[in-house]
């Protein structure tokens, strides 16, 4: 699993080879390993102290079960799918960067790998800092670009602000329960243990460390301008598997979270928020993988939604779902982008859907997937998660089901106006224009052969005898969830709402965008564009004033405050010396005088004091 | 003789030194004062060891050696006295020597 | 015998290093001599493990009730350590700067090592004393001679700060020492007085002053930045790699557990006073625009973390104040090799100058891209484990009220250090290359050894973080029961 950095030596195949195949080893050895769990067995291996301090041990051990047996199997196979598909998207790099570029993604699996595998919550902080970390170098892969770079720090640094609540959640337990392992933080002679209100608190601040990865209220806008990186970066780490693990955690510690139903209304709220902010931002991005990276937050937005409802395995579902879908999806763009010789704006494009035949159906294919029309993957996973929230609460359900009719419209827009019309881009690019090769191509096959299929392992009970095998396959690790108390009916119905309304929206976004002509957008339309001003809104209220007040402190507190204080206690000394320096005189008469008079003080003080 | 008498008489001439040295500018009288103080102090030493020594008699104890280091003090105070005039003198002489005066106001450069 | 030769060799080998004129003997000379000074401490931590090595006692002002007692413990083990290590990887990476009259800088670069070896390794206050003005004399004659324009003025500061802080350590050593009760100055005695809690909070203050400029905590600070600034850079690493250090372990040793109940009552405010300062010079670093300042202010924020985490008297913040002495001394040293390889090449440590090195300089890129992140304590580099016990420690503190909001505050300067590293490693080593830029040539085969060492060291440390950790185990537990005021509560 870990490879070597250094690899710049190597030859390009070579750099593409060893890449490729330890990503493929590791998903061979994830298949093994899934199978090994099947049976509902937890493999725990300990390997040495990592830091182990007067009652606290933090031991380096992995722990593999359902859950990450999942994770391992979504994050090997489609990282060796991304692997492959980079070879010939990256063909144009030089060898060094091109090993460079290898080198990360290669170090990325190996954190992700970590922060699944991780048998404790620290192992899983250095696996969530480790993705970070080569996030932060991904994005910033082209550092010529300043602007790429500011994403790739903002990136970072807003996650920091995530990882400090994970971190102070961590200690948080250490205090509570003296330990941070899985087993032992869950046994439920320790979850006893904890009063309502740290389970609430801790809770919370993982939560927050969650929306900071899983780019979710108030943390969500470094994810857009992650988009930097090169889009298999931006399918591999920012749609399919980093930004889902936050999910990951919260799954993980489904015991912990369903103690609170404080934290799960949080959750659920801030889940469903995102999803609909991020949805209507995507409605009038000109990006292509600007949309489909609002898309991502939004989806995320659902996952959170589900595991507020208490539905982690829909949520856990969708992860995987939406990491068929929208790895497909960026791919297919990434494909798009290939051919359109770097352009990014869908302004450019249009009527690419005959031309690139194969990229269209698998961006069709993920079309579907996401808007949620059955039998596609999307569809069952969004329905598990929206019959979810329906239990919960029905009025939540209707602003969910706005928000996914508002993702199958955004998505049908971007499909129309990329693939069908006329082609708005320069005659150059129309030269060019080409399908990409077939290492590029299967990958994307593969992806839409699973997001066709892939929803299949979730099929609900409904259609299917002994169905939801995903939920069940789950069970070891997830808290039984409220048996569904809708009837079949019911279920049906609120099927059958759903996949009509979407298929109306994007029949409505077919007329709307079929001949995409561009024009300026006005009012709301221009918040939307802008993405509600958030980020010039945290650039006012965060940014600036705390280099306004770095500022104050560099040029005014530290010279004239402190150094100020320094110099002078120096200028008191001077200045005292200056005046003592006026009774020397030099007149024999003062000094004899002065003498004199000090004795008698002396004497009369000594005369009187004694007594 | 009751030791009053002696520690008037000293006191009386240690003040004379005293205001001599603060009112006089002639650095030889200055010196002069100086010495009256030193005297007078010498004075007193004798006084009080001689009376020490008659006490100590009077009580009884024939072999006693009371009062003997007031007697060393005052010798203490000639050598140092003489050893001080010797070097004083000789600074007054280079003063007169280069400014032909012997006014200590005029030793005030000294801080420069 | 292992204590001893700690510091003979340095200091013997410094004394004969004035004399060797030649500057490649000379240079050879020195190497050999830290070298073997390596070894040894090595060896100490080791093989020669058995207390009749670790510890040496012989008469030297007897009178006085002093003695020449030096003993090699857990925390002296690291310390001595990072000093050993510190100064080959120095001599390395400057092996191509020279200095006029170079014999002499190596000696007294010699001469301070032996003075900071003693620092860590006294058992007796005036010894300790003795070595702590010891250290700081060749210091301050290497700023002055060897320094950059303003060398001056700063090092008057510097030196005026220092030795004020010195001398009211004294007056403190000699409070103590009246108060001991065999009268003497060995540090058993110094463990054993009963003072009343106005004395020790006087003693208190007395000590920690001289240690809070050393470290230096805010507000005891500006000498730190104009300091590093001037120095010359093979100083300015001994200075903050090793030299700060005695700030922190003088609190260890010589205040936590001499005046504890002083510590306890005075804790909460030194721990504001260091998280204050945590967030004002991350604040102050984000605006600068010179490399050296801005490390200098890096350093004086974390600095002000272990101070926090040493005031939390719990074992964990112990246990990762020292592994974080440890491998802040190494990594500063990286950062610093980095920009004296800027500085020599283009003459400037203006940020806003450069750009762009990444592009032809790939090696120096990488390697500082490492130090920079292992110093913004990323998991699997050295300084994890260390930041992630002393904010556990600050956060599991029972000796104060307040922990959960010194450790929330203490962690925002963790994202403001991750603010300021980025944004120097975007400007200087991303971006466009501008005219300065475009001569750089990477690094050359000595600094990248001397990087290289660093690095290794980095990932060893922070994937097997438990080895050092043994090493002090028991004197962390030691000090904190030491530290513990409970029992003298019960007592009475």
């Amino acid at each position: 699993m870990i490879n070597g950095l250094g690899r710049n030596r190597f030859s390009r195949t070579g750099v593409s080879l060893v890449g490729c195949g330890t990503i493929l080893g590791s998903f061979i050895l994830s298949i093994w390993v899934f199978i090994q769990v099947k049976d509902g067995n937890t493999h725990v291996a300990d390997y040495f102290d990592f830091i182990s301090v007067g009652s606290l041990k933090i031991s380096f051990a992995f722990q593999i079960d359902q859950l990450s047996s999942i994770f391992l199997l979504i994050i090997t196979g489609i990282g060796f799918l991304i692997h492959v598909y980079s070879t010939s998207y990256m063909k144009e790099e030089k060898p060094e960067h091109f090993g460079r570029y290898f080198s990360f993604l290669n170090l990325f699996i190996f954190s992700m790998l970590l922060l699944v595998m991780g048998a404790n919550f620290v192992i899983m902080f250095i696996g969530w800092e480790g993705v970070g970390l080569c996030s932060y170098l991904l994005i910033g892969y082209w550092f010529k670009k300043q602007e790429y770079n500011k994403a790739a720090n903002k990136a970072f640094i807003m996650n920091r602000i995530g990882d400090l609540a994970f971190l102070i959640a961590i200690f948080w337990l250490i205090n509570k329960l003296g330990t941070v392992s899985y087993t032992e933080v869950f046994s439920s002679a320790n979850l006893a243990k904890l009063k309502a209100g740290d389970i609430t608190i801790i809770t919370l601040l993982l939560f927050a460390g969650a929306t900071g990865k899983s780019a979710q209220i108030p943390l969500y806008t470094w994810l857009p301008d992650a988009m930097a990186g090169p889009t298999p970066v931006s399918a591999l780490i920012h749609a399919a598997t980093m930004v889902t693990a936050g999910i990951y955690m919260i799954a993980r510690s489904n015991l912990l979270f369903s103690l609170s139903s404080v934290t799960m209304d949080v959750v659920a709220y801030v889940g469903l928020a995102t999803a609909l902010l991020a949805a209507t931002i995507a409605l009038k991005q000109n990006d292509i993988k600007k949309v489909l990276a609002y898309s991502t937050v939004s989806q995320l937005g659902y996952m959170f939604l589900a595991l507020g409802a208490g539905a982690y395995s829909a949520g856990v579902f969708h992860v995987m779902t939406h990491a068929f879908f929208k790895a497909l999806l960026f791919l297919a763009a990434g494909s798009v982008i290939h051919a359109m010789s770097g352009e990014q704006d869908i302004r450019k494009m249009g009527g690419l859907g005959k031309k690139i035949k194969i990229t269209f159906i698998t961006f069709l294919i993920g079309c579907i997937a996401i808007a949620g029309i059955p039998p596609f993957s999307g569809f069952f996973s969004k329905d598990a998660i929206l019959l979810a929230v329906y239990v919960k609460n029905p009025v939540l359900y209707g602003i969910a089901l706005f928000g996914a009719l508002l993702t199958a419209f955004y998505m049908f827009r971007l499909l129309f106006i990329t693939f069908s019309g006329s082609n708005r881009g320069s005659e150059e690019q129309k030269q060019h224009l080409h399908e990409s090769p077939s290492s590029m191509t299967i990958p994307l096959i593969i992806l839409a052969v699973l997001s066709v299929v892939g929803g299949l392992v979730g099929i609900p009970e409904l259609f299917m005898k002994g169905g939801d095998k995903f939920s069940a396959f789950l069970l070891p690790v997830i808290a039984q969830q409220d048996a569904h108390t809708v009837s079949h009916a019911t279920e049906y119905m609120l099927m059958a709402l759903s996949t009509g309304l979407v298929i109306i929206t994007i029949i409505f976004a077919w007329f709307q965008f079929r001949n995409y002509q561009q024009k300026e957008s006005s009012g709301f339309g221009k918040v939307l564009e802008n993405k509600w001003f958030v980020d010039e809104l945290y650039e006012k209220i965060i940014v600036n004033p705390l280099n306004k007040l770095g500022d104050f402190f560099n040029a005014i507190f530290e010279k004239s405050v402190i150094d100020g204080l320094v110099n002078g206690v120096g200028k008191l000394v001077n200045y005292s010396s200056r005046q003592l320096r006026l009774l020397q005189s030099g007149q024999v008469g003062l000094y004899v005088l002065l003498m004199v008079v000090s004795m008698v003080l002396i004497f009369v003080l000594q005369f009187f004091l004694r007594k | 003789m009751p030791i009053n008498y002696y520690i008037f008489l000293s006191v009386a001439l240690f003040c004379i030194g005293i205001v001599g040295v603060l009112t006089r500018r002639n650095a030889i009288i200055i010196f002069m004062c100086i010495e009256l103080m030193l005297n007078a102090v010498n004075l007193l030493l004798v006084a009080f060891s001689k009376m020490h020594y008659k006490t100590a008699l009077l009580a009884g104890d024939a072999a006693t050696t009371a009062g003997t280091d007031g007697q060393l003090f005052v010798f203490f105070i000639m050598v140092v006295a003489a050893a001080e005039v010797s070097v004083g003198l000789a600074i007054i002489v280079m003063m007169y020597r280069n400014i032909h005066s012997v006014d200590v106001n005029f030793l005030n450069r000294l801080k420069h | 015998m292992v204590p001893l030769l700690l510091i003979l060799i340095p200091l013997l080998t410094g004394l004969t290093a004035f004399f060797i004129k030649n500057e490649k003997a000379v240079r050879s000379w020195v190497l050999l001599s830290s070298g073997l000074t390596l070894s040894i401490s090595l060896l100490g931590l080791t093989v020669l493990k058995e207390d009749k090595f670790l510890q040496f006692q012989c008469e030297w002002l007897q009178t006085l009730g002093s003695s020449f007692s030096v003993r090699l413990d857990g925390m002296g083990q690291l310390l001595c350590l990072l000093n050993a290590v510190a100064y080959p990887l120095i001599l390395l990476a400057t092996w191509n700067s020279s200095y006029k009259k170079s014999h002499n800088f190596f000696a007294l670069m010699l001469l301070a090592q032996a003075g900071m070896m003693g620092v860590f390794l006294a058992m007796d206050a005036l010894l300790f004393y003795f070595f702590w003005e010891l250290a700081l004399i060749p210091m301050y004659f290497l700023c002055s001679i060897w320094g950059g324009e303003k060398r001056i003025a700063v090092t008057f500061k510097f030196f005026i700060y220092t030795f004020v802080g010195s001398l009211l350590m004294l007056i403190g050593i000699l409070f103590i020492y009246s108060h001991s009760p065999s009268h003497s100055f060995d540090i058993a005695s110094f463990y054993e007085i009963h003072i009343s809690s106005k004395q020790q909070q006087l003693v208190f203050w007395l000590f920690f002053i001289a240690f809070a400029i050393k470290m230096p905590i805010f507000p005891f600070h500006t000498w730190q930045p104009d300091t590093y600034e001037q120095a010359p850079t093979a100083t300015t690493m001994v200075l903050s790699g090793v030299m700060v250090k005695m700030g922190v372990f003088g609190l260890i040793r010589w205040l936590l557990p001499v005046v504890p109940v002083a510590s306890y009552q005075w804790g909460d405010v030194i721990t504001t006073m260091a998280i204050i300062g945590m967030i004002y010079a991350s604040l102050i670093a984000i605006q600068q625009d010179d490399l050296k300042r801005l490390v200098a202010y890096s350093s004086i924020a974390h600095i002000g973390l272990m101070c926090a985490a040493i005031f939390a008297e719990n074992q964990s913040g112990m246990q990762g104040v020292m592994i974080q002495m440890f491998n802040h001394g190494i990594n500063i040293i990286g950062l610093w090799i980095v920009v004296e390889i800027i500085e020599r090449q283009f003459g400037t440590r203006k940020i806003s100058e450069l750009g762009g090195l990444a592009q032809k300089a790939p090696a120096m890129a990488l390697l500082f891209v490492i130090v920079a992140l292992a110093n913004l304590a990323l998991p699997l580099t050295n300084a994890f484990p260390g930041e992630f016990l002393m904010f556990n420690g600050l956060f599991n503190s029972l000796v104060t009220k307040y922990s959960v909001w010194f450790t929330a505050f203490a962690g925002i300067s963790i994202i403001l250090a991750a603010v300021y590293t980025l944004n120097m490693i975007r400007k200087v080593f991303y971006g466009n290359m501008n005219e300065l830029t475009a001569t750089v040539r990477d690094v050359r085969s000595n600094e990248k050894l001397a990087l290289g060492i660093i690095v290794i060291l980095i990932f060893c440390i922070g994937v097997y973080p438990q080895a050092l950790l043994n090493v002090t185990k028991e004197f962390s537990e030691a000090i904190v029961k030491k530290a513990d005021i409970l029992p003298l509560f019960r007592g009475h």
